[in-house]
């Protein structure tokens, strides 16, 4: 088992009082692909960020169990988490505009990633990374290697976010709304790209996602979160036969070309659910 | 009648823009009150402004009257804070100080603000050749650290308090436009400005009724944090004799005719130095917390 | 960008000659003399320019200061220019050693601030910041004279070199560290490092002050960008995504708050100078405008302005050469 999560709990104090924003969320996750799908402000990527501790520290966390590969992540030091991130789990983040750094070259970033885990000279870490942006199907990578972020498209950044995050060769993926910031006509390409790395290095996958129907298409099995709760888990072959209220809710609100509808229904939230 | 007032301020859903306005008020002086070095800077502010105000009934001695017999003597009972070279009262001086040194300050801030808020919209609000040839102007001034210029002008006028305010409020006046006119570029092209445009209303009513108030609370928060180089630069034109003259009880005039005694009677150029250190230092960290409460984004 | 400078530096140049005409002290009857017959003042003041109308007589002064000529000094009977080229490396030194070192401490604390921030130790640097923003630097001056030269005897008192080793160190850069160091003199450069200590390290705290404040404010957003969560999630130390992922971002930023640093300095170097009987720019300054003295005070308030637009262009330039996100 790759990442067990029993009963998380992820809460902020302000100074007005205390905000619980995960309220309970239970996973487990081998070498399979799960799609954690919900709204805004659900608490899903607290809940993957939580299991890399990448939140602030002023974040209370708290979990029966929160392991990754047997390793308790809430006792974890620093140093144990860093052989971790990267090393044994890619993160990707939403929008490589805001998530490259700016003022370093794609190259340099790519080889940096290789180089803190795998070790070895500037120029093999160099040479690494201009063959992982290659993997990635970036057609010249010895230009883009030297380019900067904002000098290449988003979808681009989002190949090169990958490229940075399998260097290690890591065990676990997770892709925190990987396509949300781009072209509808790049989502697709950068998904296929993730579920064809994910497959020919046998890797986990954790993709999070708003998007209920493409991720039921990537994914084996699909969790619903509302509120900082799971609402539903199932197979995603059984998505349409779905029993959660919210999760048909999210169903009928789905546009479609074969059923047209003169007007989308609105999705009514029942505070019922949140007991 | 404190817990209605509270209750009322901080309802969630305000019935009148007047409850709304002070439920902001209310919720900006609780950070504040949350904020120890802002409640220290109020502190110390407060007692000044009252020492100035009150001088006269709280000196215990004219602060003119000399008693050579009794030059540079050290703090004693008689002689809260000792006496300076002529004999007169250090204690009482300081306390008159005060009001030099507040005077001087609203006398700039009176001078600056206005000035430096109305150039500011014009500049932000007409744009184009307007908007360049007042920021170039802006610019010149902007290109003179603050005390040199003030020198030159002073040196130009001729030294004294009412030279050392104007000399100061003519350096003092070009980052105030500079923000003013930030500010109303933000604002010029929203939609209730266009509003009021059609509405017929002519430019300089909506620059002075309605963008130059939205400038207001940074401008606020700007001159705070100004206060303390205010002080400073007043201080250092007395200390070098380009500002007050003494026996003016200015603060840096009164370091400055002491200076001398610094290794023998060190108390004596020490005292003034510590008022003005207090009060800055006082301004400094007011100005501060007032920017943490009331723009959170600026840092 | 160049127009704007030029535009600029025309600006200053109009305002410090209408500073100097606007005087109390008519410079005629200054030079001549208070009894001096009437014609003798029409022949000066014709002999001075000063009889013409104010815009040729901005002309005339423009042409000037085009061939170097800032008029003479009445009160050390030299040109102006030359007191300044013998006054200003004095200065020159003082400031920039004062800038050295609050750079090496100010960005670093800043950067302490930022990752901490919230934090005692984030209270404790800013209480320090603003403390070096509300102190006036005569005072500090004074006390740090009053401490360790004459309480503790352990620094050396006013002046830029000990009397012994006056007239003794050839001139070559006018910087007197680096001069002692080509005279070979390790004695008179340890005199002179000595002597230095003081104001230097006063004007340095007042602009480290400064520095420390803006690291920090551009680090806190700059450690909010997501390339900082990226940057943690490769799996890096946090030292390497404070200062190898973080700081890059920031450091561009910092070069524009350096060069306005620099001009505070010299502003703050007036008031040292004076309360250090050191022989800059600054104690110029005021010695004439005590004397009414109004060439070098012009000159000298011209120059500060001109080295600090020039600041500001080089401040630009560095930014667009630097930053790959400009183009």
């Amino acid at each position: 088992m790759l990442v067990d999560i029993q009963n998380l709990k992820i809460g902020f104090k302000s100074r007005t009082g205390f905000h619980q924003a995960v309220k309970g969320v239970s996973l487990k996750l081998g070498t399979e692909k799960l799609g954690i799908v919900g709204e805004s402000g659900s608490g899903k990527s607290l809940t993957a960020r939580a299991l890399m501790k990448l939140l602030p520290k002023s974040t209370v966390i708290e979990a029966d169990t929160l392991a990754f590969d047997g390793i308790d992540v809430l006792s974890a030091s620093e140093r144990q988490m860093r052989q971790i991130r990267g090393k044994r789990a890619g993160f990707i983040l939403q929008d490589p505009k805001y998530s490259l750094n700016p003022v370093k070259t794609i190259g340099a970033q790519v080889a940096e990633s290789w180089r803190t885990h795998k070790g070895g000279s500037r120029r093999e870490a160099l040479e690494a990374a201009v063959n992982l942006l290659e993997q990635v199907q970036i057609r010249n990578p010895q230009v883009v290697a030297k380019s900067y972020p904002h000098e290449v498209s988003g979808g681009m950044g989002q190949r090169v976010m990958i490229a940075m995050m399998l260097a290690p060769d890591p065990e676990l993926l997770i892709a925190d709304e990987p396509t949300s910031a781009l072209d509808a006509t790049v989502q697709a390409e950068i998904l296929r790209l993730i579920e064809e790395l994910v497959a020919e290095r046998g890797m986990g996958l954790l993709l999070i996602s708003h998007d209920l129907p493409l991720v039921s298409h990537f994914c084996d099995r699909v969790m619903v979160m509302y509120s900082g709760r799971v609402m539903e888990e199932l197979k995603a072959s059984e998505l349409l036969s779905a029993k959660h209220p919210y999760t048909r809710g999210l169903l009928n609100c789905m546009p479609s070309l074969i059923h047209p509808k003169d007007r989308l229904p609105v999705l009514a939230r029942d505070p019922e659910w949140l007991k | 009648m404190n817990a209605a007032f509270r209750t009322w301020a901080l309802s969630e859903a305000p019935s009148s823009r007047r409850q709304a306005a002070w439920g902001n008020r209310y919720r900006a002086w609780l950070n504040l009150k949350g904020n120890p070095l802002g409640m220290i800077g109020l502190t110390i502010i407060s007692i000044f402004i009252l020492m100035a105000i009150f001088a006269p009934l709280l000196a215990t001695h004219d602060p003119a009257t000399q008693e050579l017999a009794n030059r540079l003597a050290a703090p004693n009972a008689a002689h809260w804070f000792g006496t300076d070279e002529l004999g007169r009262d250090v204690f009482s001086r300081i306390l008159y100080g005060a009001r030099v040194t507040l005077g001087m300050v609203i006398a700039v801030v009176v001078l600056v603000a206005p000035i430096g808020l109305a150039v500011g919209c014009i500049a932000g609000y007409f744009g184009g050749i307007v908007d360049t040839a007042l920021m170039r102007i802006t610019d010149i001034f902007l290109a003179f650290p603050r005390l040199v210029l003030a020198l030159a002008f002073v040196a130009a006028l001729k030294p004294g308090i009412e030279s050392a305010v104007l000399a100061i409020a003519l350096t003092a006046w070009p980052p105030y436009a500079r923000l003013a006119r930030a500010e109303t570029l933000t604002v010029r092209n929203s939609d209730f400005i266009a509003a009021y445009r059609l509405t017929g209303a002519s430019s300089w009513r909506i620059i002075f009724r309605h963008i130059a108030p939205l400038c207001t609370p940074s401008l606020i928060v700007r001159v705070t944090l100004d206060m303390s180089s205010i002080i400073i630069t007043a201080a250092s034109l007395g200390f070098l004799g380009m500002g007050a003259q003494p026996p003016s009880p200015e603060w840096g005039a009164m370091i400055a005719t002491a200076k001398r005694f610094i290794f023998e009677q060190w108390w004596v150029p020490m005292i003034p130095a510590i008022a003005i250190l207090l009060v800055s230092l006082a301004f400094n960290f007011l100005g501060d917390a007032l920017r943490d409460v009331l723009d959170p984004k600026g840092n | 960008m160049l127009s704007s400078v030029i535009l600029t530096l025309f600006g200053l140049t109009v305002l410090t000659f209408l500073i100097g005409r606007v005087m109390p002290v008519d410079p005629v009857i200054a030079a001549v003399g208070d009894n001096a017959p009437e014609d003798v003042i029409i022949r000066a003041r014709a002999e001075m320019g000063l009889d013409q109308p104010l815009p040729i007589q901005f002309l005339h002064y423009l042409n000037q200061l085009a061939h170097g000529d800032f008029g003479m000094s009445v009160l050390t009977k030299n040109p102006v220019a030359t007191d300044i080229a013998r006054f200003f490396p004095a200065t020159f030194e003082l400031a920039t050693a004062a800038l050295l070192l609050s750079i090496v401490i100010g960005i670093p604390l800043g950067v302490w601030a930022a990752v901490r921030q919230g934090s005692i130790t984030d209270q404790a640097i800013r209480v320090l910041c603003l403390a070096g923003h509300s102190v006036p630097v005569f005072m500090l001056s004074m006390i740090s004279l009053l401490i360790f030269y004459s309480a503790l005897g352990i620094a050396p008192g006013p002046g830029r070199q000990d009397i012994i080793y006056d007239g003794m160190i050839e001139p070559v850069t006018g910087l007197l560290s680096i001069d002692t160091l080509i005279a070979g003199d390790l004695d008179a450069f340890w005199d002179a490092l000595t002597h230095m200590a003081q104001p230097v390290i006063i004007l340095a705290y007042f602009s480290m002050a400064y520095i420390a404040r803006m690291t920090r404010a551009f680090m806190i957003d700059a450690l909010k960008g997501e390339y900082v969560i990226t940057a943690r999630a490769k799996g890096l130390t946090g030292l390497k995504v404070v200062w190898s992922h973080a700081f890059p971002t920031v450091a561009v930023q910092l070069i524009t708050v350096i060069a306005l640093t620099y001009a505070g300095l010299l502003e703050g170097a007036v008031v040292t100078e004076t309360v250090f009987a050191w022989p800059g720019i600054g104690q110029y300054l005021t010695t004439s405008l005590m004397n009414a003295d109004m060439n070098p005070v012009v000159g000298s308030t011209l120059l500060i302005g001109f080295i600090y637009v020039g600041l500001n262009l080089l401040a630009d330039i560095l930014y667009r050469l630097l930053d790959p996100r400009v183009q």
